[in-house]
């Protein structure tokens, strides 16, 4: 899918993506020449149809993790299907803050491992030692996570 | 006004990439894979996935390296006829590994995955669920090849449910179109429905490995085994009767 100013003849430039959480999908595109924004907004089954394909609109912030349209879209999935991800202890693994543990432990066991571990890389790569809420808000925004 | 192929500036969500990278996972997975094999029949209750069970055993028994990917996601039932433990899958890295079963077979299912006796429930809108409902089982399809550790295999059995729905996704997801083992029962009935799929999977370029007859007995009368190894100039490689021993098993992964 793409967009075309028509009045400037000039392909429009994914801008940002939005997922208000009722299913929904908001992205816009601006205009490189006029600056003119354009929001597509999609339905909840138009919503599903891209989410079937395991493609992410705007493009991947974090590698695919293993099973992953299973684990985020089987709503009849087993809550201990999955072994909690264990990653081999380093040097410079980043601990878990109390709330932030307590907000981990919210996310459905389906898919706790996996974002756990889309967590712990985002703040290996960045240098961060300690996981908390709001490390975990801005990954959220940075990584596009808005589902997480 | 320009049309889509004109504009040819960078697209930033690039989903054609996306999909290359899922087919290029999924490649490099099957990369320590010899042969896939899917075992199909246009016809339901024939038998696919115990003699898919059966015949990865044999095949383990003669010392080659087998798994199976239950490709059946509705109905599930590779990992009882294995006898595998419904215990958490581990995914230490960017793959799930595989559980193994007897005679060391290895097999990922979403028998593994769902809650005990729950169907295969997506979340998403609930009207024309149809729509989609598709796309994601073929996600999962593709997951449960580029996802899965399967590491070296001598080969690599996918059982299919009944129908070409599955076939078609596998063509589309994999390279090359599997190879294709046929299973029937004697009926005519069974023979007119394979007879369908077997002509699908010629016309997707698959190379038809044989004919495996199960349920051969005074129950059923007919000859399909025998009818569509003519037409289709493939060997029976199995007739398997209602209560088959091991031998039969290795006599047919003799043949594979």
């Amino acid at each position: 899918m793409k967009f075309l100013c028509v009045e400037c003849d000039q392909q429009m430039a994914f801008e940002e993506r939005g997922l208000p959480g009722d299913g929904t999908l908001a992205a816009t595109f601006k205009c490189p020449a006029c600056g003119r924004v354009v929001a597509m907004l999609t339905n909840p089954m138009e919503t599903q149809l891209v989410a079937s394909l395991g493609v992410e609109i705007g493009g991947r912030t974090v590698p695919a993790q293993p099973l992953e349209t299973v684990r985020r879209m089987v709503a009849t999935g087993r809550d201990d299907a999955f072994a909690e991800d264990r990653q081999p202890a380093t040097g410079n693994t980043p601990s878990w803050s109390p709330d932030a543990q307590e907000r981990l432990a919210r996310v459905p066991n389906f898919v706790r491992g996996m974002v756990k571990r889309i967590y712990v890389d985002y703040a290996k790569e960045r240098g961060i030692a300690e996981i908390t809420p709001a490390v975990m808000d801005t990954a959220r925004a940075e990584l596009g996570l808005e589902g997480m | 006004m320009r049309t889509y192929h004109d504009l040819t500036g960078p697209d930033r969500s690039g989903l054609a990439q996306q999909i290359g990278a899922q087919r290029r996972r999924v490649a490099e997975r099957l990369a320590g894979v010899g042969r896939v094999i899917a075992v199909m029949s246009g016809k339901g209750g024939v038998g696919k996935s115990y003699v898919t069970a059966h015949l990865a055993r044999g095949l383990a028994r003669a010392g080659r390296a087998v798994g199976i990917l239950d490709a059946d996601l509705n109905g599930p039932t590779i990992p009882r006829l294995l006898g595998v433990s419904r215990a958490p899958l581990a995914a230490p890295g960017d793959a799930v590994q595989p559980v193994e079963g007897l005679d060391g077979v290895k097999c990922i299912s979403m028998d593994l995955l769902l809650a005990d006796g729950q169907p295969l429930a997506f979340k998403g809108p609930e009207a024309e669920s149809f729509v989609w409902r598709g796309a994601m089982e073929a996600s999962a399809l593709r997951e449960f090849l580029g996802d899965v550790a399967w590491g070296t295999l001598d080969v690599l059995l996918l059982d299919l449910p009944p129908g070409m729905q599955r076939y078609l996704e596998l063509c589309d997801i994999l390279s090359d179109p599997p190879v294709v083992l046929t299973v029937t029962i004697p009926t005519p009935e069974a023979r007119d429905a394979v007879r369908r799929a077997v002509r699908a999977a010629l016309e997707r370029g698959s190379q038809l490995l044989g004919i495996v007859e199960n349920m051969v007995g005074p129950q059923f009368s007919g000859t399909a085994a025998d009818d569509l190894a003519n037409e289709f100039d493939i060997p029976v490689l199995a007739r398997v009767s209602w209560h088959p021993t091991p031998d039969t098993w290795d006599g047919l992964a003799g043949r594979i």
